[in-house]
This record gives C-alpha cells, structure tokens and sequence, in this order.
C-alpha cells in the first residue's frame, strides 16, 4: 500500500498553523499567569488557620481537581453565561477556566513548598521584627519557588496540551487550524502528524528551557539549606 | 533600672504546662544565664519573652510598658529584643552580608548604602568581615552563628536572647561563639543565655537561674547557684555536670 | 436569572446512562491497556540495553511531549489514511488515551523500581533467580507499594481524559450532555450535572490517593 505523502499542501497553509501556534501561546501565556498568581492566592487561603478563610480555597482546589478540564470548559462556555448574563467568547472562557483549573494546581504546589520550609526560617524572620507578609515574601517563598520549578514547569506543561481543548468551542488555536486546513486540502495524515510535531518541538524546547533554568539556580552558591 | 518585667508568665502545650507562672526582672547590664535539665521549659520561657511563643497568661512589660498581642506591636518589641539560635535560622539564599542587611533593609526599611555599611560593621565585629560574600552553606558551625549574632546586632537590641548558642556545634568551634558573646558582654549588653556551658555561665553571668518543671526553682549569683546550690534539685543538676571547669 | 430546572436533565436519564456505560467502557479499556502497556514500556526505559532503551524513551517523550487531543484526533483522522480500514472513535480514542497513559505511567514504574535498594536485587541474584524472576517476585511487589499512589492519581487522570472522546463523537458522558443542551436548551443544568457525576464518582478516588500518600510518607 503505497500512499502517497505530499506536505505541500499543509505549508502552503503555514500562516494559518503560524496564528494558530500564536493563540495556543496566547491561551497559555494569559492562564499561566493568572493561574500563578490566584493559586499563591489559593495556597495562603489554604494555609490559614481561619475555617471561613481556607474551606472555600480548599472547596474550589477539590472542584477543579476533580472534574475532566473538558467539562469546566463547556459550563463555562455554555452555562455561565447564561447564568449571570453575560458575552462569553472563547478565548475569555479558556483563559478563565483554565487559569482556576492551573491555580487549583498551581495551590498544592505553592502549599507543599511552603511548608517544606522548616520552622526556624520562620523564626529568625520573626526574631528580627519581620511581619508574616514580610517573611513569607522575603525569606519562605523565595526558598520554596526554587524548590517548586520541577513541578511548576510540569504544571505549565500539562496546561500547553491542554489548551487543545479550546479547539471544541471553535477557538482558534493549534490543533483547531490544522482541522480546519485538514477539511481544506483534503491531508489530514499530513496536516495532523505536522501539528503533532509543532506542538512537540514547542513543549520540548520549554521543557529543556526549564531543565536548564533548574540547574542554574542549583549551582548558584546556595545549594544546600542550612 | 528594669528593662523587660515579666510576671505570671505561663505557658501550656496542649495539657502539658511548660511555663508555670514565672515572675522576672531583668536589670539594664544584667547578664542572666539561664539553666536546667531538657524539658524544663528554658528555651520555652526565652521564646516567651519576644513572643515567638504565645503566652497563656501572663504580662511581660518593657520599659514599663506592657507588652500587647497586636503582630504589629509584636514586630516593633522583636526588633528591641535580638535572639540568637540554636540552629543559627540563618537564610539560606542571602549571603552572610545580606542575612545581616536583611532586618535593616525589610524592616527597618533603611536605605542600603547605609543598610550595607553597618553590616559589614557588624561582621567585622564578630570576626568575619572577609566572610561578608559567602553564601551560609559555605561557612562553618561557628561561623554561621557569628552571623546570626551580627544579624541580631545589627538592629541595635536593648536586650539579647541566646537559645544554646552552641549546642549545635561541634566542640572545637564552640570557643569562637563564646569569645564573641563574651565580648559582648564586656561591653555592658544586656543578655540572656541558655546555656549548657556551666564553665562559661559562672564567669560571665551576673545572676544564674536554675529552672525545674517551670518555675525558677533558685537563682542568685554564679557563685551562689553554682558554687553552693541551697537546693536538692540544683545540687542534682550540677552533680551531672560535674566536668565543667569553674 | 435563569430557573434552574433539573427536570429536563432526569427526564433524559436514558441518556446519560447510555452516557456513562460509554465512559465506563471507555475507561476500563484505557486503564487496563495503558497501565500494563506502561509496564513495557518502563522496562524498557529501565533497561541498559540500547535496543529497548532507546525505542522506550522515544515513546515516552513523544507522548508526554504532545497534547492527548491531537493524537486522539490523529488515530481518528489521519491514522485511517495509512489503514485499509476505517477506525471507530472508540478505538481512535482508546489509543490515544491509552499510549499517552502509556507513556507517563512508563515513568512511575521507572521511578519505582529504581527507588529499590539493589541489596534486593544482590539477594534474589544469590539466590539464583534470573533477571525476570527477581523483577516479578522480589522487585515488583516492593516497588509496586511505592507506585500506588502515582497510579491511583494516573487511573484519575484517564477517567478525566475519557471526555475527550466527546470530540469525535464517542457516545460518553459529556457528549450525552451536549446532546440533551442541544435537544432542551438546557445547557446550565446538563453541563453542571455531568459536572457533578464526575465529581461524585472522582473525589472519593482522589482521597484515596491523599490517603495513600500519606500512609506511603508515614511508613518510609
């Protein structure tokens, strides 16, 4: 069975897979920062020794672990809107949902790395006049985001694949250009296998970026506590 | 003249009462060594004192005030009171000059020219003014905790605490710590020290104090409590510790 | 505001049942084939032989590298291109979920059996036991207690994966809920019921896990 490949097709459409690439990194780039920051947000609401403070925190982490991405997605494309009565459009429905979704996430992580940091940095913050803002941003955290890279970068991973999902609300990304190139030019084999590989290139280069970053910051002097 | 008064200070973990109700006048240039088996609450009763340990009952008073349990207020009496570790809680991701800005530039929010200067004074004093780059992980026992003195130094304390300033180090590094806290206290600072170190207790302590489940079981001066306890308990301790050399 | 009206959801209860024996299905296959698929794939990465080593690393990077939706939509789509025969989208969904699950659960069973003491593998060696021998009855049982909780989390994730299914169509519980939003403009209640099941059926999973974890931390 001899088929025939012929990829010209797909890189006549190189523009549309480009913009495609744009918005997945777009999708990306918004949730990912978002997501950082209300899952620090998240976290110190967990650690709070207040019920009426870190329930609601731990309740929203339990939702969003719990449910399939694709489900979060669709309520809140499909059902938000009409319940409070608002536009949605797709890209504002991703980067909502999958910033909460990151941020329950992103919440564990900041959580176990805080408290991975042992009691007497706590102490010799406080014995010197630090307030617990001022220890927790001056001496807990910048500790504990070192040791948080390896699974932040997982996180930021896993939230690059799962931008794909916006495709199925006619957001176009990635993989929502090559379908459409793919009904165009009749390639899917072609148009598909190419978008597989973009996106690979893209997450390994990231990933091998993060590699990287990791390293530099364990060799700069202060490898060990204490 | 009284610098810090404490009274009735108790302090409990869960049933287990730690602290139970001690009563405390530390005098300006006073020297007060602190000393007792495990378990009798000594570090307890120090981190009491700055309230890195709620109390449950109790008033302790600075310069005649008394001390309230707003973090603000807290933050301001910890910046008059310096403490100095066991483990040294030195930051792990600042060098020993920058653990020793830290206070200065966070809290004090001086401006780091100046910030800069008076730590490298401060390292300078103990000792380590050519350390000033390194990160702790570079340093030895004794060294880290001459920054963590420096650090404390730094925010120019009315009174120091010193929670076993040498436990954690091993013996031939223990001389450097304790050459520094003695030169600290010729120079009149207020202090109180956690010790193990009988030796050095009876000769730079003013007043010794001898904890059992709590309480000050007897105190006076080194020569008194250690030279010729009145009580059982306290003859009992030193007994143990007979090799210190007075 | 909007009433909220379950009504319109139960009445089509029919539906989502045939909804959720799709989701079942989906995940049995996927759990099974994707967790001992993994198996080989882990031992090949584990092994020091090139010619397991290498094909085993390159699954496992291709997979994790690359989003479980695209390749999906590659065995439904382009997959068929290269076959003399078409491909369901129970199967296209169930290869993409399960080389993906493959791949990330290669590396837990990696990790476990590296986690292992090698005085385990010097005893069962003294023994006499053969390489396989000492992996299936010395090796694998001591690791597998380690692995639990990652793959507890791992089955998790597939179940949560099985709804993409729903975007080529596989009858499962999402696709189930489009369907009744479409036919009763009930979109609030449809989604958040779906939204519900899986979180019903899942938390109690997911506390196993913390579960796991913590009796795992406790015990080494």
């Amino acid at each position: 069975m001899a088929y025939q490949w012929d990829f010209a097709p797909v890189f006549a459409n190189a523009d549309l897979l480009a913009q495609g690439l744009l918005n997945t990194l777009k999708v990306t780039g918004a949730s990912l920062a978002c997501g950082l920051v209300l899952g620090l947000g998240f976290a110190l609401m967990r650690l709070s020794r207040q019920r009426l403070v870190s329930w609601p925190a731990g309740f929203v982490i339990e939702v969003f672990r719990t449910t399939p991405p694709l489900v979060q997605l669709f309520w809140f494309f499909f059902a938000l809107p009409l319940i409070v009565g608002i536009e949605m459009t797709p890209l504002l429905a991703a980067v909502v949902t999958f910033s909460i979704q990151s941020a329950a996430f992103f919440a564990e992580v900041f959580r176990a790395g805080i408290v991975s940091i042992e009691r007497g940095q706590w102490d010799g913050a406080r014995a010197i006049g630090m307030t617990h803002g001022q220890a927790l941003r001056r001496i807990v955290l910048p500790q504990a985001v070192k040791r948080m890279i390896p699974a932040f970068k997982e996180r930021a991973i896993e939230l690059m694949k799962t931008t794909t999902l916006v495709a199925t609300i006619a957001y176009a990304d990635l993989l929502f250009a090559a379908n459409e190139i793919s009904q165009k030019t009749f390639r899917p084999l072609e148009t598909f296998t190419v978008a597989a590989l973009i996106y690979f290139v893209v997450i390994a280069a990231f990933s091998l970026f993060a590699r990287r970053l990791e390293r530099r910051l364990a060799v700069s002097g202060e490898s060990t506590v204490h | 003249m009284t610098i810090l008064g404490v009274s009735g200070l108790t302090k409990r973990f869960g049933s287990n009462t730690v602290i139970a109700g001690i009563d405390l006048d530390v005098k300006k240039g006073e020297r007060i060594a602190v000393l007792g088996a495990s378990g009798s609450g000594k570090s307890t009763l120090l981190r009491c004192l700055n309230f890195m340990e709620m109390p449950d009952a109790g008033t302790i008073t600075l310069d005649g005030k008394v001390i309230g349990r707003r973090e603000a207020e807290l933050t301001l009496v910890r910046q008059r009171i310096g403490m100095v570790f066991q483990q040294f809680n030195l930051f792990p991701h600042m060098t020993a000059l920058g653990n020793v800005m830290e206070g200065l530039r966070t809290v004090r929010r001086m401006r780091k020219p100046d910030a800069q200067a008076r730590a490298e004074r401060e390292l300078a004093r103990v000792g380590l003014a050519d350390k000033a780059a390194h990160y702790p992980a570079h340093l030895s026992g004794g060294q880290k905790q001459r920054v963590a003195i420096a650090r404390a130094l730094a925010m120019d304390p009315e009174l120091l605490l010193f929670d076993e300033p040498t436990s954690a180090l091993d013996p031939e590094l223990v001389g450097e710590v304790l050459g520094v806290i003695r030169a600290l206290a010729e120079e009149g600072r207020t202090m109180l020290l956690v010790t193990h170190e009988l030796g050095f207790a009876y000769h730079v302590a003013t007043r010794v104090i001898f904890l059992a489940d709590g309480t000050i079981h007897e105190q006076g001066t080194p020569d008194e409590v250690l030279k010729h306890p009145k009580k059982e308990r306290t003859q009992a301790f030193l007994a143990r510790h007979k090799e210190f050399s007075l | 505001m909007n009433q909220w009206d379950f009504a319109s959801v139960l009445a089509n209860s029919d539906a989502l049942l045939a909804g959720a024996l799709g989701t079942l299905r989906i995940f049995a296959i996927c759990l099974v084939a994707g967790l001992s698929f993994g198996l080989v794939v882990g031992l090949g990465r584990y092994s020091q032989r090139r010619v397991f080593y290498w094909p085993a690393t390159v699954f496992v990077e291709f997979f994790r590298n690359t989003p479980v939706l695209v390749q999906i939509i590659w065995f439904y789509f382009a997959l068929p291109i290269l076959m003399p025969f078409s491909i369901s989208p129970l199967a296209a969904a169930s290869f993409g979920i399960s080389l993906n699950s493959a791949a990330f659960s290669a590396e837990i069973y990696r990790g476990g059996i590296q986690s292992i003491d090698r005085g385990q593998w010097d005893g069962a060696r003294a023994l006499g036991m053969t390489f396989l021998q000492a992996m299936r009855r010395i090796i694998l049982p001591q690791a597998l207690k380690r692995m639990t909780p990652a793959l507890t989390n791992r089955a998790i994730e597939i179940f949560k994966m099985t709804t993409l299914a729903s975007a080529i169509a596989y009858v499962e519980l999402l696709q189930q809920a489009k369907l009744i939003a479409s036919l009763n403009f009930n979109p609030i209640e449809a989604y958040t019921a779906v939204a519900v099941i899986f979180f019903v059926f899942l938390w109690p999973l997911v506390q196993l896990t913390y579960v796991l974890e913590r009796r795992l931390a406790r015990d080494e």
